[in-house]
């Protein structure tokens, strides 16, 4: 019994105890120590990722390797990032309660868990450990009917998932005779065939996942509970979780699921097709920002699906290199979200943006790098998301999806080119108040990324060529 | 290494680039950032002119391989490399890219009086992508300029604009863009085939002719577009009616070059037997632009969109000419791009003078200009005959290369691009007369002074090449003779192959 190896999990969870008993003893405010404790912790967690070495613990149920390794980084800086963008705006809206980043840091650590899960039922656990935090963080604004509704609406959609997960879980556990990844690859790939309770008992646990990542059909929670939330814990939903279920979708995909592709594998096209398109088209008459990025993050979900639809190496190198450049992305136009404060009170509707250009030329340059970049157009990181996906599409034959994804994304072109002219046609309304510096921060790391990452492409692709190496070779 | 002793093509791409840091570098007010936003751009940019003259100097007229190529990897796993290069057929655009940017700066000194840092930034990210795409060798590289250029022409036209400027600019970027993404599905299906990116080694590599003509197709999407070729040409009198005078320009001068050139640099090489199966499609097309926007510029009341319909005319004399797959008709299209590229850019900037002055562009509200603005009306009237294709300007040799080259394909489809010449003088030459004969009636015209010296700096360039290109042509076509006597020779192979092998 290996137990050593998950010692980032348990370090970090003892972590999270500590700053809690931390954060409840003393009678002032310790939303400030708490959550630099938080990042701290999870700067060391990364550091103890990074040394961990690969093998199996806890007989099967949890495993360590290069991918995952890579999806645990991507997700722990995704949580730092919107940790990062949180500070200020609990602060300004009354919220600085020091439970946010350790709700915050439960959930990280039930991502890792995700990321981590080797059996179905060690899934469940991660997976409720990061659904947990997650309801009672997009309900934080409890006084505000809005924000209670979404965690509520969350909530109920939520379970009703995890109950979907569970179903399917036991109906493969009945008909392949056993929960562990390992075991049921090598259950379902036995000549004898495969039973329809294992394929019925598939679907549900990929609808389940769908769920999570705001996939369509089961997206209809995501515009709502993306208004609803409080701006920053939108920048963590539409990012960290969506990398711990697409890492889990990954490895359960062409783990287990491996060789019973030809089943699965038109769900997964099918729901990519409908992502990019409804992400593209629902867009477009969106009013409310908040609103116009849970379309967009269900377009990009979409993309990528693709790569995932596609599987081999080439097409999950792909849904890795999409993820990474899409976290980028997405944490990055969420930190112009919330810098946007006027007169001490946040708005968020596309015309609030106006003449952005002249009032604070910065921060306006960086959100067009991320308009343009999830549009698509070269040189940005975007564009390079896109293609790394759509190069094994088309190597696979799977002409319909690339067309389809391709005109969508010129589509959605629309919308984005609505905030740039916006942000830069318009005439200037009032600015917004002083940009906070975590913002600041935030904008510049992931407006750099995107905008350079054409000049050194070679060490996002090498990671996420060994990480996918782990889980096929 | 090649003939500079340096890598010269990366540092005319990046060399704008710099400029730009420089400019958004500056502090001060508005006035100071403005004005030296000017300097750096207009000094930038002339240094890079200066510089790309090393082409014209080396570049060795009797090879039609690529020539000061550079190869850097970049993408090895993909087989995606940065390779850049010139040969005959770039290598005047490059030249054509250098020398109209520090023109347009020249231009827009004082009609460009809001946002000036940014203008000039956006300038000059727009010179690095256009001399990028006409540099790269590598396919991948070649579409990140070539979709790179919507970012700073969006902004040009939206933030600068004209009244109808969103409209435009939106209308110009979705155009694009949906052409080009399947181009981008085009390139990826090849690269999968080819397992390589590399122009040159990508040419060399048979296509089966059913993909063939799925490639054409997709290729054809953006490259007609980008043309403009009728039908897909709506974008274009729009976008250059409400962008700024320079803008206007820089899309007729260069841009609209980005679609012809990739027909020549692409379709033809890589798909032979596709691009004869649709060269009479092309021929329609073809002849139905020269003829019909001609008509519709006939009637325009607009200066500029009088002179756009005319662009998507003259274009369609370019694709006719190079579809005709013989050695006149493909050096006429390129000359008659080059050419094109000089009088309509210099159109563009003779409606830029007047309309500084009047701040309206409609043709009946001028009139007798040429009796107070006399030497601005010679130049005008220079340019008016270089486009009506007048022997002895810019204009002619490439239009009657085209003809000679229509002519041995189909009398027919000759007979359809010299009627675009005679229509082409009709509406030339109802501009030129609205606008600078006849009696002054209004006060306001009697008012306009004559052309400064910034003016004549802008235009004696322009009024050089256009004479030079009118009575030396060899000085321009020995640049691209030996290509595509090559290019020329490798499709007749291509095409004899692939009949001989249908023969069998």
């Amino acid at each position: 019994m290996n137990w050593t190896l998950a010692l980032p999990e348990l370090v970090l969870s003892v972590c999270g105890l500590a700053i809690l008993v931390a954060g409840v003893i003393p009678k002032k405010d310790m939303t400030f120590p708490c959550t630099m404790a938080v990042l701290g912790a999870f700067v060391v967690t990364g550091v103890l990722i990074i040394t961990q070495a690969e093998g199996t613990a806890f007989g099967g149920q949890y495993v360590a390797d290069d991918f995952s390794a890579f999806m645990k980084l991507l997700s722990l800086a995704a949580a730092a990032l919107g940790l990062l963008l949180a500070l200020d705006w609990n602060e300004k809206e009354g919220l600085s309660r020091f439970e946010f980043p350790v709700l915050v840091l439960f959930a990280t650590v039930g991502m890792m868990a995700m990321i981590s899960a080797n059996d179905l039922m060690s899934l469940y656990l991660g997976l409720e450990l990061l659904s947990l935090p997650l309801y009672v963080l997009a309900a934080f604004d409890r006084d505000n009917p809005r924000s209670a509704e979404a965690g509520l609406k969350y909530f109920v959609l939520g379970a009703l998932a995890s109950g979907m997960l569970l179903y399917g879980a036991s109906l493969v556990y009945g008909f392949a005779g056993t929960t562990n990844f390992d075991r049921l690859a090598d259950a379902l790939s036995a000549e004898a065939g495969i039973s329809a309770g294992v394929i019925v008992g598939i679907v549900f646990v990929i609808a389940a996942l769908a769920f999570k990542i705001a996939a369509v059909p089961f997206h209809m929670w995501t515009p709502d509970v993306y208004e609803g939330s409080p701006t920053p814990v939108t920048a963590f939903f539409a990012s960290a979780p969506k990398v711990a279920t697409i890492a889990l979708l990954v490895r359960i995909l062409s783990g287990p699921f491996g060789d019973v592709i030809a089943q699965w594998q038109q769900v997964v096209v099918l729901t990519a097709i409908l992502s990019m398109v409804l992400g593209a088209f629902a867009a477009i008459g969106q009013k409310n920002v908040k609103r116009l990025m849970a379309y967009s993050s269900i377009g990009h979900v979409g993309f990528i699906l693709m790569g995932l639809a596609v599987g081999g190496e080439t097409g999950l190198r792909g849904v890795l290199v999409y993820m990474a450049i899409y976290i980028a992305m997405n944490i990055g136009a969420f930190a112009v979200l919330v810098a946007m404060r006027r007169n001490g009170r946040a708005v968020e509707g596309v015309d609030d943006l106006a003449g952005l250009g002249r009032t604070d030329p910065a921060m306006a340059l960086a959100m067009a790098i991320f308009m343009f970049s999830m549009a698509g157009i070269p040189p940005l990181a975007g564009f390079f998301a896109k293609i790394y996906v759509l190069l094994p599409a088309i190597e696979q034959g799977f002409w319909a999806m690339a067309v389809i994804g391709v005109l969508s994304s010129v589509v959605s072109a629309y919308y984005y080119l609505r905030i740039v002219k916006v942000m830069y046609f318009d005439a200037p309304v009032t600015g917004f108040d002083v940009r906070p510096a975590g913002v600041s921060f935030v904008l510049a790391g992931t407006g750099l990324f995107t905008l350079f990452f054409f000049l050194f492409p070679a060490m996002l692709l090498d990671a996420a060529k060994h990480a996918v190496a782990a889980i096929i070779g | 290494m090649n003939a500079a002793g340096f890598p010269i093509l990366s540092l005319l791409t990046f060399l704008p680039l710099l400029g730009a840091a420089i400019i958004m570098m500056v502090r001060g007010d508005e006035a100071v950032v403005a004005s030296n936003a000017r300097w750096t751009a207009l000094w930038t940019s002339l240094i890079t002119f200066i510089l790309s003259l090393v082409l014209w100097a080396q570049f060795d007229k009797s090879s039609a391989d690529y020539q000061f190529v550079e190869n850097l990897s970049w993408l090895p796993d993909f087989g995606i490399g940065y390779i850049m290069g010139v040969d005959g057929i770039s290598v005047l655009f490059v030249l054509l890219s250098t020398l109209l940017t520090p023109l347009c700066i020249l231009a827009s000194w004082h009609s460009i009086q809001t946002r000036v840092r940014e203008y000039m930034i956006a300038f000059l990210i727009l010179e690095t992508m256009m001399v990028g795409m006409f540099c790269a060798l590598d396919f991948i590289l070649f579409y990140i300029f070539f979709e790179a250029v919507l970012i700073p022409m969006f902004l040009i036209i939206g933030i600068w604009g004209g009244p109808r400027r969103v409209y435009a600019s939106y209308k110009f970027f979705l155009y694009t863009l949906l052409g080009s993404v399947l181009m981008l599905l085009a390139i990826i299906a090849l690269w999968y085939q080819a397992g390589t990116m590399s122009i040159s080694e990508l040419s060399e590599f048979d296509i089966p002719f059913n993909m063939q003509v799925w490639l054409f197709l997709a290729f054809f999407a953006s490259f007609a577009v980008k043309v403009p070729m009728w039908p897909v040409h709506t974008w274009l009198p729009d976008a250059h009616v409400e962008a700024p005078t320079a803008g206007s320009v820089i899309l007729a001068g260069v841009l609209l070059k980005m679609g012809a050139y990739g027909f020549l640099r692409f379709s033809l090489p890589l798909l032979p037997e596709a691009s004869a199966y649709f060269a009479p499609f092309i021929y329609v097309l073809s002849i139905v632009a020269v003829i019909y926007t001609s008509l519709v510029a006939l009637a325009q009341q607009d200066m500029k969109k009088l002179i756009a319909y005319s662009s998507v005319a003259h274009m369609g004399i370019v694709t006719l000419g190079i579809f005709t797959f013989n050695q006149q008709g493909i050096e006429g299209a390129l000359f008659t791009m080059l050419s094109h590229g000089v009088v309509s850019g210099a159109l563009f900037l003779c409606v830029g003078v007047v309309y500084d002055r009047m701040h309206t562009r409609e043709i009946a509200r001028y009139g007798g200009v040429a009796k107070v603005m006399p030497a601005y009306a010679m130049v005008f009237m220079l340019f008016t005959m270089a486009s009506v294709a007048l022997p002895g300007t810019a204009g002619f040799p490439g239009e009657f290369l085209v003809i000679l080259g229509a002519w041995a394909v189909n009398p027919w489809v000759a007979f359809g691009a010299a009627t675009g010449m005679v229509l082409g003088a009709a509406y030339m030459l109802t501009l030129y007369r609205g606008v600078a004969f006849g009696k002054i009636t209004k006060d306001e015209i009697r008012k306009l002074l004559d052309m400064e010296p910034r003016e004549y700096a802008v235009f004696a360039p322009l009024v050089v090449l256009a004479l030079w290109m009118g009575i030396y042509p060899q000085s321009f076509l020995s640049f691209f003779s030996a290509t595509v006597a090559q290019m020329v020779q490798q499709h007749q192979a291509a095409i004899g192959t692939a009949s001989r092998m249908a023969g069998l």
